[in-house]
């Protein structure tokens, strides 16, 4: 229904964005059907590529007018389903949006385009002597506007927070097609509803970001890494507890289980201790003679609490070797099976001990390969189940198992979502979290910004 | 034509393959042609999702798919950089395969695969005529020669800046050669491939230099065929055996220790396209995998068999600046990427690395040919590094990137030269050659 309105609006779309822009074939729009969620294609009736900003306000006008269904998409990275258009009608992208409008070293902020790629802003904000923190996984690729519709998170965010951190005000386009402007290019600034706030982790459901004003911060001077081998997975935990507890928070501070290290070895015999139960991969950093001391106490902490081995990076090939492994988990584990589905559910940092003995029982239970691997250092657990989606009746199994990891999350006290958001994977989970008011509530607020639910319907809790 | 669901059961046979793409979407961070389209479609994530929706019969187009699936410069820089290790290249091959037998191969290149690389005497005649009556080429005869990889173009086209065909081809200038192993004790067998023959004979002569100097006794017969890189992607299976067979008759059963070729694409086709895809007579498998083992890059068999230490000094350095590009062949095939400036250096030159060295030119092969704006736009941008990095030379080892290369780089008036590397490095013993009768120099090893 909705397919056949999008494709009878070529004509109009096509006027404001150029003809060039607007992609009406069978096998164009089913490339953009998907994104990185194991989840069936949905096609969109219409894919449009705005360039400038005002044809990106025009395009969500003409949606808006004719009530069809609007999805934006990034680089379609994410983990949830929130790029697939799950009723139809038009895909709009943002990557002919990718201009850095300003970098200001005076005042620690730049101002971006929503398809700029994250690597490529921290690698124009480094050149400029200063510093970007938020690195999700996806980086490479990735987009802005993408990172700040789901609030993506990476290895930094125990020290450095999350994107949410960093984002000081945007320009974003109501439904109607109104800019609608929050927040200031100074640290403070309380003008209004902290709009912007409400924009971060919206998946694309309450309004599209145009321009987007980010925080920048000073680059740590030094760092040090080291790598703990731990032969249980309690001993790693305490662990990370004490070395917070010592007031120190590490940049980086990973964990990997002993089936992740295994694989990882086994992927660049990467000469891992392939018998150890978990290992723990830490980087302080900061002012030198701050990362010598706080090296020193955290291998002190590692070594109380019965590490194995602590191997302490004496230059920068030694920490490339560390960090190597931790990049090398999701593809070594991703080699090992055609389908592995990556869940992010996160618990109190103290109960990951109870989390990962939960997730050896789902394991078992439901007779699957879990490998886990994540951020010990914020309770954010990457579990990774490795399947094949075509084997129907193992696929049951991964779905009860997904379940089972939630419920098992929430009861430690933790969330379903760390930093991959609800997407279409998750919204069904989302009342067991929150509960009904908080559901009413957002479905409120989703009437009133899009009385006729057309932003990414379907998805988190519309 | 046939049905489609016959198509769809086809594709089902890659179904292994393609389920272990997870969709991540890495692949758009290194893929040349998105970079320069921004289109999903152009990226491997997109490809792949479109075979599957083929297989899966969920899509009906499957001549666009066809398009699509063709539109790519096989550089396998996705794969080498896929974190779910996807067989990207072997998909994309296989599938051309599929579809070319599914809509059958379009007359052009059936009467350039079947016509002319198949009957090497034939493609031999017409390229030394084509040198003679560059002038008068016309446009079809451009087509039919620009659609093989090796893509003779002549100059006659627009706005294209390509060498013009060389009117006295390698096997003119050195012709068929058996020689026995000399002071090195080795032996090679010589595949200077198309390009090279037609196009770049110098590059061939500066190999046979090379090899006389080192005392290696080289096999060059006459009338060997195309490696078969331009068959085999444009799906045409049955002619990709039969150059493979004619190639056969003159190197199976020959006794040399390598067999060495100055083309990236040939030696990666010889040593791995060749076993794998090879669908002949199942008796051949064993020789294939044998001269597969034997088969070396020129750079990398001068680099580990024929340098010794002191001859990196040997050559008088000169003030002459070279920056080397990486032919995807050579670096994402074969991960060949330290001996070739090894050479370099070796040949007196000074290094200078330019940004972006391994990403790919642009030539692709055919791709050139049928879509030769975007092919443009990324040599474009291969061009700017070459020229920031602030070299006279850029040395390669690939003759279909020296092409593209040649055609960038003239754009632009820069004065910058485009050699292939081994050239540079016999210049080297060759400078040496003529300064050591006036003394001054040590002698060699
Ligand atoms: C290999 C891999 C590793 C990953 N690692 C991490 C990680 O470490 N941490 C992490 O947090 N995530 C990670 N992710 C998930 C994903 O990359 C992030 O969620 C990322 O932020 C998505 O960016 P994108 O540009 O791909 O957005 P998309 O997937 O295109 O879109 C995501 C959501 O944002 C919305 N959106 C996009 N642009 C706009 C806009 N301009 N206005 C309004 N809404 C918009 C979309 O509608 C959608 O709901 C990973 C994914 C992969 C495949
Ligand atoms: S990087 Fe590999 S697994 Fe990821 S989308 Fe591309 S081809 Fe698929
Ligand atoms: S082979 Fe090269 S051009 Fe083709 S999809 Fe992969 S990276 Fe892109
Ligand atoms: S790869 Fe080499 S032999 Fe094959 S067609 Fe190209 S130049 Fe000729």
């Amino acid at each position: 229904m909705s397919t056949k309105n999008a494709s009878a609006l070529a004509g109009k779309f096509a006027e404001i964005v150029g003809k060039d822009n607007v992609m009406t074939s069978e096998n164009d729009r089913y490339a953009y059907s998907y994104d990185s969620a194991v989840l069936d294609p949905v096609m969109p009736g219409l894919v449009v590529r705005p360039t400038s900003s005002e044809a990106l306000g025009r395009v969500v006008a003409l949606c808006n007018e004719h009530g069809l269904p609007l999805t934006v998409r990034g680089a379609g990275t994410n983990l949830s389903g929130g790029t697939i258009p799950l009723l139809g009608g038009v895909v709009v992208l943002t990557n002919g949006l990718t201009r850095i409008l300003e970098i200001n070293e005076e005042d620690l902020y730049a101002i971006v385009e929503p398809g700029v790629v994250t690597a490529s802003f921290a690698q124009e904000v480094a050149r400029r002597g200063l510093f970007y923190p938020p690195d999700p996984g996806s980086q490479t690729v990735s987009t802005i506007g993408g990172n700040v519709a789901e609030n993506a998170g990476g290895l930094r965010g125990l020290k450095y927070g999350v994107t949410k951190d960093y984002v000081m005000g945007m320009e974003f386009w109501d439904v109607e097609g109104r800019l609608i402007k929050s927040g200031s290019r100074t640290v403070k600034g309380v003008t209004g509803y902290n709009l912007h706030g409400l924009m971060v982790a919206s998946e694309g459901t309450l309004a599209v970001f145009d321009k987007i004003i980010l925080k920048l911060v000073p680059p740590p001077q030094a760092a040090k890494s080291m790598l703990a081998v731990f032969d249980s997975i309690a001993a790693a935990s305490e662990t990370v507890a004490a070395i917070i507890a010592a007031k120190i928070v590490p940049a980086t501070l990973e964990m990997m289980d002993n089936f992740t290290i295994r694989t990882v070895d086994n992927f660049r015999r990467a000469g891992l201790p392939i018998d150890a139960a978990a290992l723990l991969l830490i980087e302080v950093d900061g002012h030198p003679g701050q990362v010598a001391d706080e090296a020193g106490v955290v291998e002190r902490i590692c070594r109380e609490h019965r590490a194995r081995e602590v191997k302490v990076a004496g230059d920068a090939a030694e920490r490339n070797t560390i960090w190597q492994a931790r990049r090398d988990a999701l593809p070594a584990l991703a080699n090992l099976k055609p389908t592995c589905v990556l869940e992010d559910a996160t618990v109190p940092r103290s109960k990951i001990p109870a989390m990962i003995a939960a997730l050896d029982e789902i394991s078992k239970k439901f007779q699957l390969t879990i490998g886990t691997f994540g951020h010990a250092g914020d309770g954010n657990l990457h579990p990774t189940i490795l399947t094949d989606k075509r084997d129907k009746k193992e696929w049951l199994r991964v779905e009860k198992a997904i379940e089972e990891i939630f419920n098992q999350a929430l009861a430690l006290g933790g969330t379903l979502s760390g930093e991959h958001g609800i997407g279409l994977a998750k919204a069904g989970f989302l009342i067991k979290e929150t509960g009904r008011a908080t559901l009413d509530f957002s479905a409120r607020l989703k009437k009133a910004l899009d009385p006729k639910n057309i932003l990414n319907a379907g998805k988190m809790a519309a | 034509m046939a049905d489609i669901k016959k198509l769809a059961e086809m594709l089902k046979k890659l179904d292994d393959k393609l389920v272990s793409c997870m969709r991540c979407g890495m692949c758009q961070a290194v893929c040349p042609l998105f970079k320069e389209t921004g289109r999903e479609t152009d990226v491997t994530r997109g490809k792949l999702a479109l075979l599957n929706g083929l297989a899966e019969q969920m899509l009906k187009d499957a001549k666009g798919v066809n398009e699509i699936v063709n539109r790519c410069l096989l550089c396998g820089t996705c794969q080498v950089n896929c974190p779910s290790g996807v067989q990207i290249v072997d998909i994309f091959l296989e599938a051309r395969a599929i579809l070319t037998g599914y809509f059958g191969l379009s007359p052009v290149k059936k009467a350039i695969f079947r016509g002319m690389l198949a009957n090497p005497r034939f493609f031999n005649l017409l390229t030394t005529m084509g040198s003679t009556f560059q002038g008068v080429f016309t446009k079809k005869a451009d087509e039919l020669l620009g659609s093989s990889c090796a893509r003779f173009n002549a100059p006659v086209v627009a706005d294209r800046h390509f060498n013009s065909l060389a009117t006295r081809p390698l096997r003119k200038t050195v012709g068929a050669l058996d020689t026995p192993a000399g002071e090195s004790g080795l032996k090679v067998a010589f595949f200077p491939g198309c390009v090279v023959d037609k196009m770049y004979p110098q590059v061939g002569e500066a190999a046979i230099a090379i090899f006389k100097h080192h005392g290696v006794g080289v096999y060059l017969p006459e009338n060997q065929a195309c490696c078969g890189i331009p068959v085999l992607t444009s799906g045409d299976r049955p002619t990709f055996d039969q150059l493979i067979e004619m190639n056969l008759a003159l190197f199976a059963d020959r006794d040399f220790d390598y067999l060495v070729t100055p083309c990236a694409s040939c030696t990666a086709t010889i040593k791995e396209l060749w076993p794998h895809y090879y669908g002949g007579d199942r008796a051949n498998l064993d020789k294939l995998a044998q001269i597969g083992k034997k088969t070396l890059d020129i750079t990398e068999f001068i680099a580990d068999h024929l340098l010794s230490a002191g001859d990196a000094a040997a050559a008088q350095p000169t003030t002459e600046t070279v920056t080397y590009h990486d032919p995807c062949h050579l670096k994402n095939s074969l991960g060949i990427t330290r001996q070739p400036r090894q050479l370099i250096t070796a040949a007196g030159r000074t290094l200078v690395e330019m940004n972006e060295a391994g990403k790919c030119c642009g030539c692709g092969g055919s791709f050139n040919v049928a879509h030769y704006d975007i092919s443009k736009k990324i040599g474009t941008a291969k061009a700017d590094n070459i020229i920031a990095s602030g070299a006279a030379t850029v040395a390669t080892s690939c003759p279909a990137c020296m092409m593209q290369m040649t055609d960038m780089l003239s754009r632009r008036n820069k004065g910058l030269r485009v050699r292939h590397v081994i050239e540079l490095y016999a210049e080297g013993l060759h400078r040496e050659l003529v300064v050591k009768p006036q003394g001054g120099l040590p002698e060699r090893a």
